[in-house]
């Protein structure tokens, strides 16, 4: 008794730090995850604010004679209207730089316009059109306002310009529309997620629809119908290793087998989704066995004596019992293939691409390598786009997660 | 009821797979395009552009790296082989060998433009000048023993002062792209390469041992003081911003982007300004690709339409929008030839 009074202090002191440890482990991975989001989200949140100026295009009937509606020189008009409003400027070089204000998507966007409402031509109407990247970034005060002329992007003549802009409420940021709505550009005011948005949509598509009836189907046999035997071993084996390769030999294998032997298309979403099943599939047989597993004996006993095929036993006993734990398997796979680049690089998804994709055989891209494109873009705009493109891959990823852990509560029958 | 939807679901993801086979490679609608990084994001401009602005589909775009593109290139002719291969440096013969083998026999060049490769510091730090010696000598594995002429020795500087006595007492840290990357092989044919020569021994043992010669010039020291920092060269610039010692080497476009956080070293007395470089002064360029496959012209819509775009003054003239985009023109002439290449479809000498 007095040895177990003695030691006593000494193990309450030992749980006591076995328990801090614990508490300090999930504090400082809480901790680098707050970090990871908040310098995502404080480099990010200003990508969802476009500056615009605001012109006042004046369609003369003259610039739409004899041509159609689509071959009007729409950016001349853009261009006009910004004479109109700094009258003073002149001279090639000056010009030049006011034009650089607006974006090269202005023209675009009138044409857009005019198209759906010809009945616009002869009008003069208020538009505000996107601010060219080196404007916006100055407007949301990434460059530093000390830094002056030479040193920036912008010059001294731009920067007073802006500034009469500012003055009059003709500048304003607004909510970036165009970010959600349009595929990818090599200019950062006009880039958007829509076509890699798209493009994941179509892989994941694909990939569930394969991947989960085939994991299902490979882990009810190997769990309730396949012998015990050196041959079911090796296949076990070899499925956990095939769960720990990785993803870049996958892509390998897709571009061997799927590219260069059955002659798939390049960059299609469709031999995305191939690759990125035989990289989830491991992942879903496993924890598909392992929810097949955790349903007691007592069930399959049950069915099989009031005179259940074994199939019957499965299908309508088992497998309804084990599909929570199925589904939040398949879904972390799925999460874990949204986020996936590596494999996509080596079939040719990792492009530019500015048509958004509308089917399973068109080039298209995903938004992880969407991120990647952006990240390795010199304009500076960039910086604050792959942020954001990241919260909404995140955001994805969080729905996924959650809904996998929301599946797991709900239908979770504790024996 | 969700059983059959997954074996709806199911089978039509098989018959998605298994059917499309012929129809998709038989008739490919956009451009497929290939090759270097460094050009990528020129192309893309083009590209986005020509998208924009004529009825055919943008063209596909893959950034693969030099090599990487010449291989998909010259795999053959056909729907599923790409169109065109951007490159940062020259076809190699071995490359044309492998293209002449596959079938690939007529392939037209077209240089587009010129990139400034820069030594960059964050404007903290005061504007270096060097020389192309002063990085050879700073930069390179062996350099020559002051001590032995005509000997190498591994190299012992610490410091740019102890390289050039006009130089600042600080250590030498670079920060430059790894040895896969085109930026990097250009960075030590142009600069490495350039300083070394100035030794005699070395020019030298061009005519000699040309191997060894290589070896002497394009082998960058292994100590740390030159930091292999990725393909991404928008950490450089970060790390760059945060450390005002270090010193980066890339393509002008970022620094271009990024004036207000660094500046561009000048080297042999020229600072890497849009205009040095054009008219070849900044010693530190190298001429940008691209590559056509003439069989696919006529063949893929859209080809005969996209090369005029790209060869027009609008995108790689001296006002055009590649401009904008960092690219250096070439001069009048070369513009003009490379034009009429593009307009007669003229193939390069295959050997």
């Amino acid at each position: 008794m007095d040895i177990v009074r003695r030691g006593l202090a000494k193990r309450y002191r030992a749980e006591r730090r076995f328990k801090a440890m614990g508490v300090l482990a999930i504090g400082a991975s809480l901790l680098f995850l707050a970090m990871l989001f908040v310098s995502i989200a404080g480099n990010g949140y200003t990508a969802f604010q476009q500056t615009h100026i605001r012109l006042e295009v004046s369609l003369e009937p003259e610039a739409f004679e004899g041509i159609s509606l689509s071959a009007a020189d729409y950016a001349g008009l853009v261009k006009k209207s910004l004479r109109r409003m700094f009258p003073e400027v002149s001279g090639r070089g000056d010009l030049r730089q006011l034009y650089a204000l607006v974006s090269s998507g202005a023209g675009y966007r009138l044409r857009e316009m005019v198209m759906a409402r010809p009945q616009l031509v002869g009008q003069t109407l208020p538009l505000w059109v996107p601010a060219d990247d080196d404007v916006d970034m100055l407007i949301k005060g990434h460059f530093g306002g000390e830094a002056s002329g030479s040193a920036t992007r912008l010059s001294d003549s731009q920067r007073q310009w802006i500034d009469r802009l500012k003055a009059e409420g003709k500048i304003e940021k607004r909510f970036n529309r165009t970010f959600f709505t349009t595929g990818d550009s090599r200019e950062p005011e006009l880039a958007g997620i829509r076509g890699a948005v798209a493009g994941s949509f179509f892989t994941l598509v694909v990939t569930l629809a394969l991947s989960f009836p085939i994991g299902v189907a490979a882990a009810i046999y190997l769990e309730e119908f396949a012998p015990r035997n050196r041959w079911t071993d090796l296949i076990e084996v070899n499925i956990n290793n095939l769960a720990a390769v990785p993803s870049i030999v996958f892509g390998l294998l897709g571009l061997a087998v799927f590219l260069n032997f059955f002659g798939l298309p390049r960059s299609a979403p469709l031999v995305g989704g191939l690759v990125l099943t035989l990289m989830t599939l491991p992942t879903i047989i496993i924890a598909s066995r392992a929810a097949l597993k955790s349903v007691p004996p007592s069930i399959r006993e049950g069915a099989l004596g009031i005179g259940a095929s074994k199939m019957q036993m499965v299908l309508h006993h088992v497998l309804p019992l084990a599909m929570p734990g199925m589904l939040t398997g398949t879904i972390i796979g799925m999460a874990r293939a949204l986020g996936e680049t590596a494999p996509l690089l080596m079939i040719g998804m990792v492009a530019f691409i500015v048509d958004i994709p509308g089917s399973l055989t068109d080039p298209s891209t995903v938004l992880p390598v969407q991120i990647y494109l952006w990240a390795d873009s010199p304009e500076r705009a960039f910086v604050e786009r792959t942020s954001a493109a990241i919260m909404i891959l995140l955001a994805f990823l969080i729905v996924m997660n959650a809904a996998a852990v929301y599946l797991r509560k709900k239908f979770e029958k504790r024996w | 009821m969700v059983r059959k939807f997954a074996v709806g679901l199911f089978s039509l993801a098989m018959v998605a797979a298994f059917t499309p086979n012929a129809g998709a490679q038989s008739a490919r609608d956009y451009i497929s395009i290939v090759g270097s990084s460094t050009v990528y994001p020129f192309a893309t401009v083009v590209a986005e552009q020509f998208g924009k602005t004529t009825p055919f589909k943008t063209p596909k775009i893959e950034s693969t790296g030099s090599g990487g593109g010449f291989k998909l290139f010259g795999a053959g002719v056909g729907v599923e082989h790409p169109d065109i291969t951007n490159a940062s440096r020259a076809i190699k013969s071995s490359e044309k060998e492998m293209c002449r083998k596959n079938g690939v026999s007529e392939i037209i060049e077209v240089k587009i433009g010129y990139d400034g490769i820069v030594l960059a510091n964050s404007k903290k730090a005061p504007l270096m000048q060097v020389s192309r010696k002063d990085i050879f000598l700073a930069l390179a594995k062996n350099v020559p023993d002051p001590d032995n002429p005509g000997q190498l020795m591994a190299n012992p500087y610490k410091t740019w002062k102890d390289v050039n006595p006009d130089l600042p007492a600080v250590a030498i840290e670079v920060l430059g792209p790894p040895p896969t990357s085109g930026t990097r092989d250009a960075f030590a044919e142009l600069a490495l390469e350039g300083g070394a020569k100035s030794f005699d021994f070395i020019a030298a043992m061009k005519a000699k041992d040309k191997k060894q010669y290589k070896a002497v010039c394009h082998t960058v020291r292994e100590d740390g003081a030159y930091v292999e920092a990725g393909e991404n060269d928008n950490l450089i610039v970060q790390k760059l911003d945060a450390n005002p010692n270090a010193f980066g080497v890339f393509g002008f476009s970022f620094l271009d982007q990024n004036a207000d956080k660094i500046q561009g070293s000048a080297i042999d007395g020229v600072q890497p300004t849009f205009d040095a470089i054009a008219d070849g002064k900044y010693p530190v360029s190298r001429p940008l690709f691209f590559y056509v496959k003439k069989a696919h012209v006529g063949q893929i819509p859209g080809m005969a339409e996209y090369l005029k775009e790209f060869a027009s003054e609008k995108a790689w003239g001296p006002d055009g929008y590649l401009s904008e985009k960092g690219l250096i023109p070439m001069p009048d002439a070369e513009r003009e030839q490379y034009r009429q290449a593009v307009e007669n479809l003229t193939p390069m000498p295959m050997n």
